[in-house]
């Protein structure tokens, strides 16, 4: 199968690389960018553990096709923290044990910084609806709230 | 003399006894033994078995010391998540 | 050294209080590798074909074209994988599991692997093999598969536990009886009896990170394996066995877990990736699609249950019987055992008799899934408990307390028992604000008790003081959600240190002892016993230091608050040293500071639950939604106390799923059609509501500080505790998990139409 080539931003650094046709941009950020944080849980849009921003939109990059992110700004949980300061909704997280086993909180982050920048005060049930793209098996997504909501209060005192 | 009770599947490695009389004074003895009376026991020592000393229960360690008259039960071993 | 295991009513300073784990950031930042994370050099793409028949013969696989295909570096099939260990039936399985000889066994069944330069040839390598299968009669349902007719799935099974074994093969591996008593007696006795029968449907733990490895293996026998596993010792251990190669001579390493909940105890295509990798002289990656984790690893059983509970008017239960039927796949196990095991454990019954069946059917192979087997009796029995309470007009709270056991009771599966738990959970229930809380309409509250054994097991511990004083401990138990923060509490608790000076690490198979998987509820249980006693040995050794540093005899030092004390007035002058200035001196006062414990933690002692819940139930759709959970739960001591609120939480979550969605659902042809997210839903955040909980201590008398295992029995009372909830909600008794919407609605319609 022939290759494509593929320009793009990420975390705010320009990357190029080649990948097949076929090939989805979590496999390419994965195991040719090197950005192994994005996980894959099932391939098929139904778990979250590979959510990223594609022009600060969120998506599953398993859903998405390399070539497609040609040109475009990818958003990965690599780059939520601000150099060797922690994103509020990382502490947080950490400070209310909202993650066991941690697989799916790369996508859990990245979905919540995406949900906070468009609603900074969000109730707890547009928490969970806007974290329902994202599945936890061990949580029971308690402390997952918790930690949000902890995060979000933060991040409007500043 | 030690009396043992014997639960689940054991029971009929034993012909059917649900409590049998031993001498032994460890888990060890306790085992060897058994198997000296009832040779279908060695499948279940093989595939593993638990020993309820006085309600605590014993899966691997074989050198704990019996203590006269206690409550001894024979369990299949069991396995968990 | 042997150190006293007995509960000694320590004062603690940092044990019980919420500090940050150590792996956190890694985890936050997408540092953390897991199964997939890792590569090497020249690895090659591994995939693993696999059966779309339930139950077939395999004439012939032709590999050749496959092989031929350009960039397919080794192709593999059952004739790579011979049985090493003729005779041992057990190891067999495990083989044959991983790759099946002349029959596939489940839909989904390893036929054939590949390794090849990348994923697009190893997928094109995949299509190029030739199976001809020839099908066979198959049977996915556990009644079906008892009965005579059935298709027998094993010849060489013949059912153990019955007098005289029988002679011709059957599917029900094993019979398992547990009781005492006379049942009959006991009934006859009885003014109410309420004999009911109940199904659960098959689920799985549905880890988010699916299987995954990178195996290298040489032609000298020497190899590397990189793995998602509850257990990397047994691990390594299984697949020496499998391969025939020297245990010392592979090396393991645990990656970080992403979720196990008993389906990572099994191996299930690590040997094939060893093999493809000893073929191929390459390293080679296997990851698993989630189809393949939901065909070929891990679900618990599907089950049908029959219960009998007699009871007189003043609400003591006179007898008690059930009979478990559980499916274990295609191999024989004992999960039915488990459940005969558990199913009254809660109680103080002078006459019960349980009786469990281990059935084979052509599903895949049964994996552990937290508290094995209990959830599924405790549905059935904690059921039918409330229709008797309801029968006799009694509070269901109010006779589950009347009857449940205590310190001296004998349990249901034969030992008597120590101090437990269930009196104290139900009290709490009693009187905790939840079950006075007003309902609404279409809701209902229920409740239920749930018991797990819980256990210890085989766990060796190291502990390192650097030369600054740092302490670096050493465990060879996984930990699954939060383990490494515990056994760090309890090493700087002992050595009376700050948290902050001790980091834990899991080791590899090649830098400690051989440790049992992080199953049976162990991981803090077990390593922080031997974290307790390797920091006592540590203890020891600082001490001899301080010795040779103030020259004072040894017997004179004490350990206190992280320092040595010289005690006596004679030494009054001499001020403590602290940990930090002992190790600075330590390569000339002996070298190394390290303590270091193997023990077997038997007796982690039993562990039991109660739970409360609120549902509302739509009557238009039959949709159920949980509206409010509250977990109460014996930990004996929690030593993180977020992260035992965590596995209430968790095991609550999934057993709400159980409950009302999740299920295995196959077709006709004995195929599963919903290997996927989308159609086997997990409840999700929008799904639940918070989870409140209340942490029990009732110490533990075998472990120091009184741990109990606290991982499993959250999830043994949600089916019946939400069973009793939409039975109140609807008016009509649910008998059939999971309570789907379908079947809400079909429950109702035949209640309106009798």
């Amino acid at each position: 199968m022939s290759g494509v080539l593929v320009s793009t931003t990420i975390n705010g650094d320009a990357v190029e690389f080649a990948c097949p046709q076929n090939e989805t941009l979590l496999n390419s950020l994965r195991d040719r960018v090197g950005l192994t944080g994005v996980k894959e849980g099932c391939g098929t849009g139904d778990c979250g553990a590979c959510s990223i921003t594609l022009d600060g939109r969120l998506v599953c990059s398993c859903l998405v096709l390399s070539a497609e992110a040609n040109g475009r700004e990818i958003g990965t949980v690599e780059g939520i923290a601000q150099g060797d300061k922690l994103h509020p909704l990382q502490e947080k997280f950490i400070e209310h044990a909202a993650l066991q086993c941690g697989i799916c909180t790369p996508g859990f982050l990245v979905a919540a910084k995406s949900l906070l920048e468009r609603n900074p005060n969000p109730s707890e049930e547009e928490i969970r609806y806007g974290l329902a793209g994202n599945l936890c098996r061990c949580t029971g997504y308690d402390k997952i709230v918790r930690a949000v909501q902890a995060a979000a209060k933060e991040m409007r005192k500043k | 003399m030690l009396r043992v009770s014997l639960s689940g599947s054991l029971r009929s490695a034993a012909g059917g006894a649900e409590n049998i009389d031993i001498e032994a004074q460890s888990i060890r003895e306790l085992l060897n033994r058994l198997v000296d009376r009832y040779p279908l026991m060695r499948k279940h020592l093989d595939e593993g078995i638990a020993v309820s000393i006085d309600g605590e229960i014993y899966r691997d360690n074989w050198a704990k010391i019996i203590p006269e008259g206690a409550e001894v039960f024979l369990l299949p071993r069991i396995q968990g998540g | 050294m042997a150190h006293d295991t007995s509960y000694t009513d320590q004062k603690f300073n940092v044990v019980g209080t919420r500090v940050k784990r150590p792996d956190g950031v890694d985890k936050v930042t997408g540092r953390a590798r897991y199964g997939a994370d890792a590569s090497a050099p020249g690895q090659l793409v591994g995939l693993i074909l696999r059966s779309p028949h339930a139950h077939a013969r395999i004439k012939k696989i032709d590999t050749a074209r496959a092989e031929k295909l350009k960039g397919v570096k080794a192709v593999v099939t059952s004739a790579d994988m011979p049985d090493l260990n003729v005779g041992n039936r057990d190891l067999f399985a495990v083989l044959e599991n991983c790759m099946a000889r002349d029959r596939a066994l489940y839909d989904g069944h390893a036929v054939a692997a590949v390794a090849a330069v990348d994923m697009n040839t190893a997928k094109q390598a995949l299509k190029l093999i030739k199976v001809s299968y020839e099908k066979l009669p198959h049977v996915t349902d556990v009644d079906e598969a008892m009965k005579p007719d059935a298709p027998i799935i094993q010849d060489w099974v013949f059912t153990v536990g019955v007098e005289p074994t029988p002679k011709k093969p059957s599917n029900v591996s094993m019979r398992s009886e547990f009781g005492h008593g006379d049942v009959e007696a006991g009934f006859a006795q009885a003014d109410v009896v309420i004999e009911k029968s109940y199904k659960t449907e098959q689920t799985h733990q549905g880890y988010i990170e699916p299987h995954a490895c990178l195996a290298s293996l040489g032609p000298d026998g020497q190899g590397e394996l990189w793995v998602t596993t509850q257990g990397h010792f047994v691990f390594r251990n299984t697949c020496a066995a499998l391969l025939g190669l020297e245990v010392s001579r592979l090396k393991v390493t645990s990656s970080e877990i992403g979720g196990g909940f008993g389906g990572k105890t099994h191996v299930w295509m690590e040997p094939v990736a060893l093999v493809l990798s000893r073929k191929a002289n390459r390293p080679v990656k296997v990851v698993m699609s989630r189809d393949e984790v939901f065909r070929a690893s891990g679900p618990t059983c599907s089950t049908s249950i029959d219960v009998k509970i007699g009871a007189t008017r003043d609400g003591k239960i006179t007898a008690a019987s059930a009979e478990l039927r559980y499916q274990d796949g295609p191999y024989p196990a004992i999960w039915g055992m488990l459940g005969a095991m558990t199913s009254y454990a809660c109680y103080d019954l002078k006459n019960v008799k349980t009786v469990g069946y281990d059935v084979l059917v052509n599903r895949p192979k049964v994996a552990a899934y937290r508290a094995p087997s209990a959830p599924m009796a405790a549905f059935a029995v904690e059921s039918t408990v409330d229709l008797v309470a309801a029968e006799l007009g009694m509070d269901p709270v109010d006779f589950r307390i009347l009857n449940a056991a205590k310190e001296g009771t004998r349990a249901s599966y034969g030992p008597t028992y120590g101090p437990i738990g269930i009196g104290p959970t139900l009290e709490a229930v009693k009187n905790h604000p939840h079950m006075r809380a007003k309902l609404k309409k279409n809701q209902g509250r229920g409740m239920a008790c749930g018991f797990w054994f819980n256990f210890g097991g085989q766990t060796c511990t190291d502990l390192n003081v650097g030369i600054d004083g740092s302490v670096t401990l050493t465990v060879g138990t996984i930990d699954v959600g939060g383990s490494r923060a515990a056994l760090g509490l309890i090493a700087a608790e002992e050595l009376g240190i700050p948290y902050d000076m001790v980091k834990t690490n899991v080791a590899d198979t090649a830098s400690l002892g051989h440790n049992d998987m992080t199953e049976g509820s162990r991981g803090t249980f077990s390593s922080g016993m031997a974290a307790i006693f390797a920091a006592r040995e540590t203890i020891e050794v600082l001490r001899q230091r301080a010795a040779v540093m103030l020259d004072v005899p040894v017997e004179a030092i004490e350990w206190k608050e992280g320092q040595a004390v010289a005690t006596g007035l004679e030494h009054s002058n001499l001020a403590p040293l602290t940990l930090k200035e002992i190790a600075a001196k330590s390569p000339t006062t002996g070298g190394p500071i390290a303590g270091h414990n193997e023990v077997v933690a038997d007796n982690a002692g039993v562990s039991f639950a109660s739970h409360i819940c609120d549902v509302e139930v739509d009557p238009e759709t039959g949709a159920t939604r949980v509206i409010r959970y509250t977990v109460v739960q014996d930990a004996g001591k929690a030593i993180h106390p977020d992260y035992v609120e965590g596995q209430f939480q968790g095991g609550a979550a999934q057993g709400i799923g159980w409950a009302l969605n999740e299920e295995y659902i196959y077709g006709k042809d004995g195929c599963l059609q919903n290997a996927g997210f989308l159609d086997y839903r997990i409840p999700v955040c929008s799904d639940l509501p918070f989870i409140d909980t209340q942490i029990l201590e009732i110490p533990n008398p075998n472990h120091p500080y009184g741990v109990r295992g606290v991982g499993e029995t959250s999830i043994v009372p949600p089916l019946a505790a939400i069973g009793n909830a939409v039975s109140n909600a609807v008016g009509v008794r649910l008998n059939h998990v999971p309570m789907s919407p379908p079947r809400i609605l079909k429950a109702l319609e035949e209640a309106a139409n009798s």
